[in-house]
């Protein structure tokens, strides 16, 4: 077994273009905890949580695009400057796990798991993230929905590492929700996230653990679209209530351990009207 | 732990300001378990290695994390500062003393991991609520006391702290 510790992105880069199959390690927050438990052997590790250009953030406030280094923590996420330009990915960050966790977990390392529970996915999906992907030999840029391919699945290629993931700073309303079995440390039963873009006078949503990866829900989005006053704040008790059953509708839950397909179906609904209840306030 | 690749390394840690050898070590220790079973560290203790559970917290260049999920290799340079660092044997840190002063130890399991989170929680926080009081030790669970007392705890050191007292 090896462990590299590059300090430089192209350290990292060279160390992976040496052994592509390497297993890359952020956080550890998912990985460490498949090692302690023995499920998973690894030969060759890359960590990635000391390569300082990983861990930087950059705002452009002309282009009003906001671009997180994959080893930016949750716990930065979770607080100033950096959640005023993503509340809901802020609001996400606050729910995953407890300080320790928070401290450790990237949003690279999430990205990279990219489990359909991940917190912090459905807020990338409906702010329509792009994930910055490179390796020693070019970079390439994916829409979220097209990184992520299936439960655990990413269009990552070997010899590749994320380098980070670029959002945009909308005007309007956003929010993430989540339900689970208690405030701290857990694992989402169903979430959803509901970003307003008034500019372009859209609402978008994306459900979580409903699903084999994050759903987004175009039905839904348009009948939000035409049904709420973006000026007023406004949408109708009724439109409310059918923007929920096109996110039950969109959801594609299944029972496992952690819940019932009818429960994850419901809550999607619940959350997502609840949310858009938030952003248009007015009745 | 098991040894599948058969591979033995030598590195060193700086622990609590020293630094420590560690030797034949399997490269896919955590640091819990490099700190108990190859430095004889037995402060942070191990109960979930899933980083549930919050007793194996210590800080690592001064953020506070769960040593069970930090693969100990790559903490290589970095300060590592467990339980046994926080204060000598004898005398208590403030934290420590209020602990026992407010009863917020029973079994006394959890309660290596709930002091470091507690002196990282007044350390960036130095007046918090209960509530956040709550929320930042959320990460440690304890079976034996409800919480109440530990809350009470950490909000005397930070009374004894605005008043003046001695860490």
């Amino acid at each position: 077994m090896s462990v590299i510790v590059p300090l430089t992105l192209h350290d990292a880069l060279q160390a992976l273009a040496e052994a592509p199959d390497a297993t890359l390690l952020a956080g550890g927050t998912d990985l460490m905890v498949e090692l302690n438990a023995g499920h998973r052997q690894v030969t060759d590790v890359v960590s990635l949580s000391r390569v300082a250009d990983l861990c930087t953030w950059q705002h452009d406030p002309v282009r009003q695009v906001l671009t997180l280094g994959a080893g930016i923590t949750y716990a930065e996420i979770a607080t100033e400057p950096i959640a005023q330009w993503v509340p809901a990915l802020a609001q996400a960050a606050r729910t995953v796990g407890s300080p320790q966790i928070r401290n450790a977990a990237t949003i690279g390392g999430n990205l990279g798991t990219c489990s359909p529970a991940g917190d912090g996915l459905p807020v990338l999906s409906a702010l329509e993230a792009v994930v910055h992907l490179r390796s020693a030999t070019g970079s390439r840029d994916l829409p979220f929905d097209e990184f992520m391919v299936g439960p655990k699945r990413t269009a990552r290629l070997p010899g590749e590492l994320i380098t980070g993931v670029s959002v945009p700073v909308l005007d309007g309303w956003q929010g993430y929700s989540k339900v689970g079995v208690r405030n701290a440390m857990v694992i989402a039963t169903a979430s959803v996230a509901l970003v307003t873009d008034p500019a372009a006078r859209r609402v978008r949503l994306a459900l979580g653990s409903v699903g084999p990866v994050i759903l987004r829900c175009p039905e839904a989005e348009a009948a939000a679209a035409t049904a709420v006053d973006f000026h007023a704040a406004s949408v109708s008790d009724s439109a409310v209530e059918h923007f929920a059953e096109l996110a039950r509708a969109a959801a594609r839950p299944i029972d496992d351990h952690r819940s019932t397909a009818a429960y994850r179906r419901h809550a999607v609904g619940v959350l997502a009207g609840r949310l858009l209840r938030k952003a248009f306030p007015n009745g | 732990m098991a040894d599948p690749m058969g591979h033995h390394e030598q590195y060193a840690l700086h622990v609590n300001g020293h630094t420590l050898e560690v030797r034949d070590a399997w490269l896919g220790e955590s640091l819990l378990y490099v700190l108990r079973e190859r430095l004889g560290l037995m402060g942070s203790k191990g109960a979930c290695e899933q980083g549930e559970c919050g007793s194996c917290s210590v800080t690592v260049d001064g953020r506070l994390v769960c040593s069970c999920l930090v693969l100990a290799a790559t903490a290589v340079g970095q300060q590592i500062v467990t339980i046994e660092g926080v204060a000598p044997v004898g005398s208590p840190s403030d934290v420590q003393q209020a602990f026992v002063d407010a009863g917020a130890v029973q079994c006394g399991f959890c309660t290596p991991g709930l002091i470091m989170a507690a002196h990282s929680l007044l350390e960036r926080s130095p007046e918090p609520t209960e509530m956040e009081i709550r929320e930042e030790l959320s990460g440690n669970i304890c079976r034996c006391t409800g919480y109440g007392r530990i809350i009470d705890a950490v909000q005397r050191v930070a009374v004894s702290r605005r008043d003046g007292g001695a860490r």
